[in-house]
């Protein structure tokens, strides 16, 4: 974080006046790409008020505009069971993945021990390798140990994709932690428990919930490594990525939009929630 | 600090020890485990056992070389082509953002709060034969009627860009940010002109960006087989297509597995080459 005097220094460049149109046409740039980024969310809320045609699926042709699928959102057993699914896998997974990972990440950003680059390298490798090879060496994993795939398998291999960020964000957080603050609780008198639990804790704690944050969204949405170890239980990515074949239910787009709005909200919580406790 | 007794030397260990546990089972287990399925012949009704059948790694990769280097072209071209447009607007944002910065990364982040098959099937839509762009174009009959995208090469690829926009901003912006302004100001006192300053100072300032965004897009794109599948055609196949289907349709676990360390192994390669030249420290602090 840059405090506000650096942030002053680093400002804007001063813009002479013959680079203000190139300075110009930079900014119109940029808005052009945030707005092709944004665009498939437009398409995918305008589509979630779409009329569908006599099957009840979603066509490419705007045939009228509809509440319907908001009304009959939870019509469809199989999509709700979905829906719930996930937000199932993730909650259990951002627990056990907060769980394991904030005690990793306080023995790698406050000790030295053996093995700690080994460790270092298992969580880069696990943050940077391709989702296809995690999803099918577990799934070779839980088929040589005969485990039937489904919604423990799912959880499983969550926690283990999750792991590895909560401690990334919470070491970084411990890491930009003034340590004289707990020197001077050690000063005061208080133990090693005392101090974690009455000093360290409430300090890392945004860094915890941004990490619990970031886990809960990358397992709800992803989609691939779950794809393997899923069996034949579906969640919401999974029941979309079905449904691309026989036909998409508007029911999907609706939930997408109230999903979309919901992440919204939280994340603007949280950051109003973060600046009061910086400030 | 207390006392550096056992309990102090024992901490870290007892810290490490679960999450090390979990880690070890669920991840680094079965990664080796891949390697040793490669290895084993069979077939799916009586089972495979490990014969250590290694020309099967050959003729797997041989089998499959022409969806294996698909895979890198299409996952290099995307890469490539995200880097060049999200450079830009990194950069536009991280200097001449002022107030509004958070907000406008917050928009170019927008797209992760909808489901990554949801942000694929919407291109479906998009890019539609009949559907908004090319319906009205051929209306229009600026297009031929038998123009599409779907199914093309071109579907996919852009596909894998859009997806990679978010990732590839992100952190360049996080390096453009931290440069300092001053730094810049004494590039241009020392009579650099705008291009030179830019070339010789700022680009250089934010390699470790640009290589955290380029392994991130890159080692994602390469797996990746959502959007051949929702977006390609029968010759747009990706290597991560093949091992879905080897593994989860044809029950080919051996072929499957040999792919898959072949991905691995190509893909560690390439990371190992950056974090020689670049050092991993950097490409951790932006993941």
């Amino acid at each position: 974080m840059t405090t506000a005097v650096e942030t002053a220094e680093k400002g804007a460049l001063a813009v002479k006046p013959r680079r203000r149109w190139g300075v110009a046409a930079l900014g119109a740039y940029t808005w052009l790409v945030i707005l092709y980024t944004i665009a498939p969310i437009f398409v995918m809320i305008a589509y979630s008020f779409n009329q569908a045609a006599a099957g009840g699926k979603l066509t490419f042709a705007w045939l009228g505009f509809t509440t319907d699928w908001y009304v009959h959102l939870f019509d469809l057993a199989a999509l709700t069971q979905a829906l719930e699914r996930s937000l199932e896998v993730a909650s259990v997974a951002t627990v056990g993945a907060t769980l394991l990972g904030v005690p990793l990440a306080l023995a790698l950003a406050r000790h030295r021990f053996w093995g700690k680059g080994f460790t270092d390298l298992v969580i880069f490798i696990d943050i940077a390798a391709p989702s296809i090879v995690v999803g099918a060496s577990l799934l070779s994993l839980f088929i040589s140990l005969d485990w039937p795939r489904g919604l423990m398998t799912i959880i499983i291999a969550h926690i283990a994709f999750d792991i590895p960020f909560v401690a990334v964000v919470v070491r970084a957080r411990l890491e930009g932690l003034d340590r004289s603050i707990e020197k001077a609780a050690y000063d005061l008198g208080a133990g090693p428990w005392t101090a974690f639990y009455r000093v360290t804790l409430p300090l890392i704690w945004p860094g915890i919930v941004a990490g619990a944050l970031l886990s809960f969204a990358l397992s709800i949405d992803d989609f691939i490594i779950t794809s393997f170890v899923a069996g034949q239980t579906l969640t919401f990515p999974l029941f979309v990525y079905g449904s691309v074949k026989v036909g998409i239910p508007p029911q999907v787009f609706a939930m997408g939009t109230l999903i979309f709005v919901g992440g919204i909200v939280l994340a603007i919580l949280n950051a109003l929630w973060q600046r009061r406790q910086t400030a | 600090m207390p006392r550096l007794g056992l309990g102090r030397r024992l901490a870290p260990y007892l810290l490490g020890l679960p999450a090390w546990a979990y880690l070890a089972v669920f991840f680094v287990i079965p990664l080796v485990a891949v390697l040793a399925v490669a290895l084993e012949t069979g077939n799916p009704d009586q089972g495979y056992t490990l014969t250590w059948h290694w020309s099967q790694l050959t003729s797997t990769i041989s089998e499959y070389h022409v969806q294996f280097i698909r895979s890198f072209e299409y996952g290099a071209i995307s890469t490539l082509i995200a880097l060049v447009v999200s450079y830009p607007v990194a950069y536009w944002i991280a200097f001449y953002g002022g107030r509004h910065k958070s907000s406008m990364l917050l928009l170019v982040l927008l797209p992760f709060f909808v489901s990554f098959v949801i942000r694929t099937l919407t291109w479906n839509f998009i890019l539609a034969d009949s559907g908004f762009v090319l319906g009205t174009l051929k209306r229009w009959h600026l297009l031929s009627q038998s123009y599409h995208v779907l199914s093309t090469p071109t579907a996919v690829i852009a596909g894998l860009t859009y997806n990679a926009l978010p990732f590839m901003v992100l952190p360049l912006y996080v390096a453009l940010e931290q440069i300092d302004r001053r730094v810049v100001r004494a590039a241009h006192d020392l009579y650099a002109g705008q291009t030179m300053a830019f070339a010789r100072v700022v680009v250089p300032l934010s390699a470790g960006g640009i290589f955290a965004g380029f392994l991130l897009v890159f080692v994602t794109n390469v797996g990746d087989y959502v959007n051949a599948a929702i977006l390609g055609g029968p010759g747009t196949t990706m290597i991560g297509n093949i091992i879905q289907t080897s593994y989860l349709q044809n029950l080919d676990y051996p072929t499957a597995s040999a792919l898959s360390a072949w991905l691995l192994f190509s893909l560690l390669v390439a990371i190992a080459l950056y974090a020689r030249v670049f050092g991993t420290r950097q490409i951790q602090e932006y993941t």
